[in-house]
């Protein structure tokens, strides 16, 4: 009885509406972005980046005494581009190479973002940019999702076939003129973009999740490029929205619930898979 | 040092497969590299490399680890920069990038996990054709199917290029060059790692395209084949050593010339 009253409760509540639209929203556009994330092979460095976001809004806190969405935007924007800027710059002038030059960084940072928690003005409500609460979500939460998302989904889909080539070959794709920097620079931004609006929702750490998972569960099903981004994206959105609805109705947070449902997602894809699953690895042998 | 004999004048008149050439232009193809340098930082990769050839060739870029055969496939395709020198075809000097040359990478540079079909790399082939943002046409969708067909991969189009043989993937990054519509093929060390019947399919694909009227250019290690798999040979050790005809070049002493100038390259 009390399922089915809680799923009328849901229905009946305006509160979970906007949750709902927004994990919706971040889950198909964080799902179609992270269909370059897989082709490009850094989870990793998604992980080091979202990692990163921490310092840069407690700097920016520290800086401005309070905590507002435009600032902890701009410091996280700010950390993200220091430490992937300064990953690539150790890297091209000494013989440590990138990841390794990112993971002193990011890790000296997050450690520099900790220690600044108890110092700042606005402690408690830290832990949400953390780990996320979208049911705290606001008008403007909201619309910066959706600017954020429209613009990512837009340009990515604009320039779609020099950024796979500079992905495939990034030296061919140079020698036929494609801008390959700027290429890259456009993935980098939009990534740091896609994390900063996923903060609200998931928070900095769990945003990997969201920017990993949805097109690495396509990669198990197919190897169309065309279906690894935009099978990415329905499995982000229904993952958002499923999250969300879940959360209602048994006692977890919903940032929480969009991640495990990923994690339970891919587990069953990495197991039942009819074309990459390892069961059908199995049953042949 | 070695200076650097070049015949290619009477190796191309002389060469049996120099009738065929370009049958079907009006002009004559020629590639005429010339005092072509490149530097990485502050070693010459190559140095006053100058030869000259035309399509209808299978050329082979023949020397030890390090003689810059890949750099020079690279310099022609416009994938380094070179510091000094000229790269001159059909008339005119090659600053940039044309789409009338296609680079084929090593074995070894290639992300063979890339989530890409056999039929979306050639269709990659088409991008300088139908550029960022054209939708593909039915030209382009025909090139594509004739360079699928011509290359035999019409039932491995839907495959991953990881669930390929060697001398598929080959065939398959050929079929992107036909596609393209490419007068020269630059592939970096196209036998590597194939066995002997793939070895056999893709020296007689090479003959083909050569007589259809391209130009073959391809960095090959293994001196034991070479002469049967090319008709022109530019043996080099980060300078020219020699050029000319397979059968003229391929013998012992110019082979020895060519591998064992590494120590006396300081002076």
């Amino acid at each position: 009885m009390s399922f089915f009253t809680n799923i009328a409760a849901i229905e009946m509540s305006n509160l979970v509406l906007a949750p709902l639209i927004a994990a919706t929203v971040i889950g198909f556009a964080n799902g179609f972005f992270s269909g370059f994330v897989n082709l490009r092979r850094n989870a990793l460095s998604v992980s080091a980046l979202s990692h990163t976001m921490l310092p840069g809004i407690a700097v920016a806190v520290l800086i401005t005494q309070e905590l507002t969405q435009a600032n902890a935007f701009i410091g996280a924007l700010f950390a993200c581009i220091l430490v992937g800027l300064g990953s690539v710059l150790v890297s091209r002038n000494s013989r440590i190479p990138e990841g390794t030059a990112l993971a002193v960084l990011y890790t000296s940072a997050f450690a520099g973002g900790v220690a600044l928690l108890p110092h700042l003005p606005i402690v408690a409500s830290l832990h949400d940019w953390l780990f996320g609460d979208i049911a705290l979500i606001s008008r403007t939460d909201l619309n910066l999702i959706f600017i954020i998302s429209t613009l990512s989904l837009i340009l990515s889909n604009l320039f779609m076939r020099p950024l796979l080539l500079t992905m495939f070959e990034p030296n061919v794709a140079a020698a036929q003129g494609v801008p390959v920097r700027a290429m890259q620079y456009l993935i980098f931004t939009l990534l740091i973009l896609m994390l900063v609006a996923s903060l609200q929702a998931v928070g900095c750490v769990l945003s990997v999740s969201l920017l990993v998972a949805p097109s690495a569960i396509m990669l198990l099903f197919t190897d169309s490029t065309q279906k690894i981004f935009w099978g990415g994206a329905i499995v982000g959105a229904l993952s958002g929205a499923g999250g969300v609805l879940f959360s209602q109705l048994i006692d977890i947070q919903s940032g929480q619930a969009i991640v495990i449902l990923l994690g339970i997602l891919f587990l069953l894809s990495f197991i039942l898979s009819p074309r990459y699953g390892i069961l059908k690895g199995l049953i042949k042998a | 040092m070695i200076t650097s004999p070049i015949t290619s004048e009477h190796a191309q008149h002389k060469n049996g497969h120099d009738h065929s050439c370009c049958a079907h232009h009006s002009s004559h193809h020629d590639l005429i590299i010339s005092d072509l340098t490149v530097r990485y930082r502050d070693i010459d990769a190559l140095k006053d490399i100058s030869f000259d050839t035309s399509c209808g060739n299978r050329l082979a870029l023949i020397g030890p680890n390090g003689a810059g055969k890949s750099t020079l496939l690279k310099a022609i395709a416009g994938l380094v920069r070179k510091k000094s020198g000229t790269i001159e075809w059909r008339g005119t000097s090659i600053k940039h990038w044309s789409s009338e040359f296609a680079y084929l990478p090593q074995r070894e540079e290639v992300d063979w996990n890339f989530p890409i079909t056999v039929r979306g790399l050639v269709e990659m082939g088409r991008y300088p054709q139908v550029g960022i943002w054209k939708k593909f046409s039915n030209k382009d969708a025909e090139a594509v199917d004739r360079a699928i067909e011509s290359l035999d991969l019409v039932e491995l189009q839907d495959r991953q290029i990881k669930q390929l043989s060697g001398g598929q993937q080959q065939r398959a990054f050929i079929a992107r060059a036909v596609a393209q519509e490419a007068h020269v093929l630059l592939l970096d060390e196209p036998f590597n790692g194939l066995d002997r019947t793939a070895t056999k399919t893709l020296r007689n694909l090479l003959i083909k395209l050569a007589s259809e009227g391209r130009l073959i250019i391809a960095s090959h290690h293994d001196i034991n084949t070479a002469k049967s798999l090319f008709n022109q040979v530019l043996l080099l050790n980060t300078e020219t050593v020699s050029f000319g005809k397979s059968d003229d070049l391929l013998n012992e002493e110019m082979l020895e010339r060519t591998f064992l100038t590494t120590n006396n390259k300081k002076d």
